[in-house]
């Protein structure tokens, strides 16, 4: 009786959290304008959302800034989670402190922050670029900054899970490598680097993730760059959103695709163990 | 080549190191090779620019808006002006962390003791909207909430005049619907590792379902809730697009008022000490919370990191 009072409350939940993506993909193939109402199936809005130079533009900016920084996210979290682990005192507190802060202090004082720095450091360093050498590359915001400002939430939260991982893990390896005469690095490709590879996969994805939805922080270093979200958060204060609809519900596709792949490459990586373990069919 | 085969340790070893002069300083220079990249980061690009801002929160606002040297506390004497954000966000932040728990938990329990097939396809689905842009699925609310949505509905059914866009009621739904599944995640996985033998020892002792919950689920599930709903306070307290896009510029944060200080009225020193301001109510906040909940006996589990 109880469990079947939960059962029906999950599938309101899940309504609750789908109604509304629901909405957007049915609105993505609406052949009217408005929201409101469905007048008939069209891929019109398709055709309209990839036709249009700025909207693909700013989709592009958002790929490459993403992956910029989920990148260098990955690397740069992965080597402080790994030198933390040798570090111990006061040091120790003050990086634990600051991957804290990073963490913490909302996106929204992050980006104004980094706004006015990065406009003072301008206004005070590009007179002289330009006295030294006058055709000095200017230093401004734009996709630079939009990068270095998400890559250091990006990196706080690689080290955190990162550093989850290398906790679970059993020191007595490295130890066995090192007693083989394995030289430091060779200890960090062959053993270390393969057991913490999951965590820095996450750690990628979930920088990718918050990197290429962000509004908030690239709304205030963005310069004159225009990333998806900010396309989108324009058009939504336009009201002009069916092609908008149809590049989410594009992104949602490829998300799910993605995570089907995922899923088939991982049992395919686990089906020998499976087999060995569970006999029969499946796996 | 032998020194270098005695040396002991591996990039990653958090072994003991032979205090020998040699491979200890190469161990030092590893360690702050390693560090470079993240500590140029956190200097440049965290510690300077929060003192950047708290600098300007001291100085005046230039004729023309930006900012302009100064050493006044005016900024911070000001902070009343923007009350109503404050209130707000204090409101609101702490209300809508109440509502994903108390939403979240059945799911979470649903999900970590009921269910016994297709688990993950299930908790896949509660994180997959994160994959799908927070701007659209908030949009999408505003469609769902404004007359031609859900008060149209209600109407055909007799309860006419409802206004649900640009409340205090859309914001907090909007709330609920972008920060359950962050609520769902952590109750899940301390509700998880419950010992399900101790649920059936409450049985056996003639507890009954109520009881064993209270007594027993509940406690143990409290390190998941108090991570919870830290998660999402303090998330919370930083929205900004959940009350623009829902609240329509009646039910505003204190990260709407930061982007108009900002970006419409260039007033920066008094948007620099609201910064501040939300910087500090917030560490109050969290620091009291978690000494709450460690006081409640959670404490080695508490913990976002």
């Amino acid at each position: 009786m109880k469990g079947r009072g939960l059962s029906a409350y999950a599938l309101l939940v899940y309504l609750f959290l789908y109604a509304p993506i629901g909405l957007i993909v049915l609105i993505s193939f609406n052949a009217g304008r408005q929201a409101s109402s469905f007048t008939g199936f069209s891929l019109q809005w398709y055709r309209t959302a990839f036709g249009n130079r700025l909207m693909v533009e700013a989709l592009g900016n958002s790929l490459s800034i993403a992956l910029t920084s989920a990148c260098m996210a990955a690397v740069m979290g992965t080597m402080t989670a790994l030198a933390l682990q040798r570090v111990t005192g006061w040091r120790r507190v003050l990086y634990d402190g600051l991957i804290y802060v990073a963490l913490m202090v909302p996106g929204i004082v992050i980006g104004i922050a980094t706004l006015i720095a990065i406009a003072t450091v301008r206004d005070a360093v590009n007179p002289l670029l330009q006295a030294v050498w006058l055709d000095a590359p200017r230093f401004d915001l734009g996709w630079g900054s939009i990068v270095a400002a998400h890559t250091l939430f990006n990196m706080a939260l690689v080290v955190v899970i990162v550093r989850a991982r290398l906790a679970g893990m059993d020191a007595s390896l490295m130890e066995a490598a090192a007693d083989l005469n394995a030289t430091p690095w060779g200890t960090f490709r062959q053993v270390t680097l393969p057991l913490i590879a999951p965590a820095i996969l996450a750690g990628f994805l979930l920088a990718f993730t918050f990197s290429f939805d962000d509004y908030v922080v690239a709304s205030f270093v963005n310069g004159r760059e225009v990333t998806l979200p900010l396309y989108v958060f324009a058009s939504i204060r336009r009201g002009v959103t069916p092609e908008i609809n149809a590049i989410a519900t594009v992104v949602l596709a490829v998300t799910v695709a993605l995570l089907v792949l995922a899923q088939l490459v991982l049992r395919r990586a686990q089906r020998p163990r499976l087999r060995a373990q569970v006999p029969g069919p499946g796996g | 080549m032998e020194t270098k085969r005695l040396l002991p340790i591996g990039e990653a070893g958090a072994l003991p190191v032979m205090k020998r002069a040699g491979p200890g300083r190469r161990r030092a220079i590893v360690t702050a090779l390693l560090l470079a990249p993240s500590t140029l980061w956190f200097v440049a690009l965290l510690v300077m620019p929060l003192v950047v801002v708290l600098v300007f929160s001291l100085g005046e606002r230039a004729p023309a808006g930006g900012y302009q040297a100064g050493f006044t506390f005016a900024n911070y004497l000001n902070l009343p002006a923007r009350l109503t954000a404050f209130t707000n966000t204090l409101t609101l932040a702490p209300v809508g962390t109440l509502l994903c728990l108390v939403f979240a938990y059945p799911l979470a329990y649903f999900l970590a003791v009921k269910v016994k097939r297709a688990k993950l396809m299930l908790l896949v689905l509660v994180i997959l909207p994160f994959w799908t842009s927070f701007l659209l699925r908030t949009y999408a609310w505003i469609i769902l909430l404004s007359g031609k949505g859900i008060p149209s509905w209600l109407a055909v059914v007799g309860i006419e005049g409802v206004r649900l866009i640009n409340t205090p009621t859309a914001v907090l739904i909007g709330i609920v619907y972008g920060y359950l599944p962050l609520m769902v995640f952590p109750i899940y996985v301390s509700l998880e590792r419950l010992d399900k033998r101790l649920l059936e020892a409450a049985a056996d002792l003639y507890a009954d379902p109520i009881a064993t919950f209270r007594r027993v689920t509940l406690p143990l599930s409290l390190p998941g809730v108090v991570t919870g709903c830290l998660l999402v306070f303090i998330l919370l307290m930083g929205e900004y697009l959940i009350p623009q896009l829902l609240g329509g510029g009646k039910v505003f944060f204190i990260g709407n008022a930061l982007v108009d200080l900002f970006l419409q009225s260039r007033n920066w020193p008094f948007g620099s000490a609201v910064a501040i301001a939300l910087v500090v109510i917030m560490i109050v906040a969290v620091g009291l919370a978690t000494r709450w909940a460690k006081h409640q006996g959670a404490t080695r589990e508490v913990s976002l990191l």
